[in-house]
């Protein structure tokens, strides 16, 4: 209760009860908030002579932030007002992040929905000039193609993760392929693609240029995030499920098999999942090993093969005359890719988080 | 082959015991996982030895060979390397202005996920930050393009007009908005995701007895925040960083979409004249490119994997050294 005989002393309103003594009251943000709001948009509407919502908010930011900074220094002391200071600035530095996602949303899901209909998803684009058309070439090979990587990269990734896991611990190989592995998670997109390119160029004449390639492109983008994602749920599982399995004379292989594998393994779908949706909107690389065609092609083997972002790129940067319909397209494309992604993304995640092995903590 | 020597010995301590049999299924699958692995290394070499072979006709080729094809650039210097320094500036330019818009911003938000906001909250609010990563690039580039150039249109002009004394902002004010600036910015949106969910990681490894610690001595929030977290994160802020970096540099799609480049070096972020970046290049050049054009993309592209490799090795030796230290808790 010292504290008491202490606060009117440092207090400078000497009326307040002890405990919040020389604190700003709980409603001072709001009112300042409200307040800086008006002057900064009254200030934009001076500065420009028209409304602008932009300025407005980004003015009234600065307002609130210098005016609330002025009046903690005042009554509350330096050292709380920059944990004042602080706090506003992290709140707002999220409130800033989340401005992108919500434009972004905005105007695909503005801009695609008009072409989402069912000609989008049926029809290809050949042979079609100005409206109409639509992506069903483009998801056919989407499919095709990270299928095929798919079937590349998860079990390389799955052996891998098993290799780090259960046999190479400690050992220099190990560590060599755990730090290329990292190394590896940033090579950039557009250099996969260039590999694939002149890897199928030595191997089938230069130029060639098919699902195939698109699918190893993807695939050395990949592989890194299935290995990462699986080592780390097999690291989780508990010894003790090996060991038990050991103790009833159990090999090794068949361990790893039967115990630790489908101990794990909902978390290592999940991993495939989200390791699926990062490669999905991958565009650069499919460009250049996998091309562009206006027409549906399913085999792999021979040929052009058109993807979705390919596709949105491709009339995004082509357009005819009138330019509106190929626009409208490339927003509905962006926007089925963003639907794509998101589901797979919550598919991994749910996946991840209802069926976790249990780690005995 | 230390398995093969290790095993025995193994047997050997417990020889008394009913000698196991060799089993050819751990045979088998031990070759499998190794061998995976293995081929991860083979993969990762084969990037680089098929880059090289393709690249290898531009990077021998006569100064007259390139500039026979056009390829051009405001620098002195003459051939492959005169026409590559300027777009390799252009990627690092870029990444740069990326990251100093980015890692301000991630920083904020990775703390106010980690010791800001309501703990029930946070991990949806986590959540929430990890969407714009799967926002893919293409898409990202149409939104740069349509919506973000026009709306920074009126930036440009004022800061020209206003901040012109300031070097980088100089020059003639770009109309379109399609400028490096612009550019950056949208890298700067894709690599948030990736150094906040670092640093929120790091962030919530500081050890719980150095923050109440901190705040049983009277520390406000801020003061536990720059004296006990910042110090014991500052190698995971680092690393984070490197690694948005790498990404910042590799980026293709949205910044081919958004900037109107041209093969130059110039630090006026603002201007219709703007430096083009290796990955953005190669999309925009490849799909016209023909004979010695496409060696010299590919040398470019072999440029850029040299750049990110160096920049990721570093990022993770960095996290490796920390990795060693981290005994603490």
């Amino acid at each position: 209760m010292s504290t008491a005989t202490l606060t009117p002393k440092r207090s400078s309103a000497p009326d307040s009860s002890s405990l919040t003594a020389g604190q700003l009251p709980g409603w001072t943000t709001w009112v300042v908030g409200l307040a800086s709001l008006a002057v900064g948009f009254l200030a934009a509407w001076l500065l420009t002579s028209s409304f602008s919502i932009g300025l407005g908010v980004a003015l009234a930011a600065v307002v609130f932030l210098v005016a609330m900074h002025i009046a903690s220094l005042t009554v509350e002391g330096g050292r709380r007002a920059a944990d004042r200071l602080a706090k506003h600035i992290v709140i707002g530095m999220f409130l800033l992040a989340l401005l992108p996602l919500i434009s972004v949303t905005v105007t695909a899901v503005g801009n695609g929905i008009s072409r989402l209909d069912p000609g989008f998803f049926g029809n290809s684009m050949r042979n079609v000039v100005g409206a109409g058309g639509g992506a069903a070439h483009a998801i056919w090979g989407t499919l095709i193609i990270t299928g095929i990587a798919m079937l590349i990269s998860v079990p390389i990734g799955l052996l891998t993760a098993v290799y780090l896991a259960e046999y190479g611990q400690g050992k220099p190989l190990a560590r060599s392929i755990t730090f290329f592995v990292d190394v590896m998670t940033g090579i950039p997109s557009i250099v996969a693609g260039l590999f694939a390119y002149a890897l199928f160029g030595v191997l089938f004449g230069i130029g060639t240029v098919n699902g195939f390639a698109g699918a190893v492109a993807l695939s050395v983008l990949m592989i890194p995030v299935v290995v990462r994602s699986t080592e780390e749920l097999l690291r989780i599982v508990p010894n003790e499920l090996r060991e038990a399995s050991y103790a009833l004379g159990v090999p090794k292989w068949k361990t790893i098999m039967r115990i630790v594998i489908p101990t794990a393994i909902s978390g290592i779908v999940a991993g495939v999942i989200l390791a699926l949706a990062r490669i999905i909107g991958e565009t650069a690389p499919l460009m250049i090993a996998a091309g562009f065609t206006q027409s549906l092609n399913t085999n792999p083997g021979s040929g052009a093969m058109m993807t979705l972002p390919v596709f949105v790129y491709d009339q995004y940067a082509r357009p005819g005359i009138p330019r509106e319909p190929y626009w409208d397209r490339a927003w509905a494309g962006a926007l089925t890719l963003i639907l794509i992604v998101m589901l797979l993304n919550l598919v991994g995640r749910l996946i991840a988080k209802r069926f976790a092995p249990k780690t005995g903590r | 082959m230390s398995q093969q020597t290790q095993a025995p010995r193994d047997r050997g301590a417990h020889s008394d015991l009913i000698p196991s049999k060799p089993r050819v299924g751990d045979k088998v699958f031990t070759g499998l996982s190794t061998g995976s692995g293995i081929a991860i290394l083979v993969i990762l070499a084969a990037v680089a030895a098929f880059l090289l072979l393709r690249a290898f006709p531009a990077l021998t080729a006569s100064a007259d060979d390139i500039a026979a094809r056009g390829y051009t650039s405001n620098l002195p210097i003459e051939g492959f390397w005169g026409w590559v320094l300027p777009l390799a500036f252009g990627t690092i330019w870029a990444a740069i202005g990326a990251l100093a818009l980015a890692v301000p911003v991630s920083i904020g938000i990775a703390l106010f996920i980690s010791h800001y906001a309501p703990r029930r909250l946070a991990a949806t609010l986590g959540y929430i930050i990890d969407l714009l990563a799967a926002v893919p690039s293409v898409v990202f580039g149409l939104w740069g393009f349509f919506v973000l150039a026009p709306a920074l249109g009126p930036l440009h002009q004022w800061l020209t007009t206003y901040m012109g004394w300031f070097p980088l902002f100089s020059g003639q004010a770009s109309g379109t908005g399609r400028t490096i600036f612009t550019a950056s910015i949208v890298l700067a949106v894709m690599i948030l995701p990736i150094i906040t969910s670092l640093c929120r990681e790091v962030f919530l490894q500081t050890p719980k007895l150095h923050e109440e610690a901190s705040l049983a001595l009277g520390a406000t929030r801020w003061e536990m925040i720059t004296m006990a977290v910042f110090p014991f994160a500052r190698a995971g802020i680092v690393s984070a960083i490197m690694l948005g970096l790498g990404r910042a540099l590799g980026e293709t799609m949205a910044v081919a979409m958004i900037l109107s480049g041209q093969n130059r070096i110039s630090f006026e972020v603002l201007t219709a004249q703007n430096p083009n970046t290796i990955a953005a290049n190669i999309a925009l050049s490849f799909p016209e490119a023909y004979d010695l054009k496409i060696n010299q993309l590919i040398a470019s592209g072999l440029v850029l994997f040299i750049i990110t490799l160096a920049v990721n090795m570093f990022a993770r030796w960095i996290v490796s050294r920390r990795a060693a230290f981290s005994g603490a808790n």
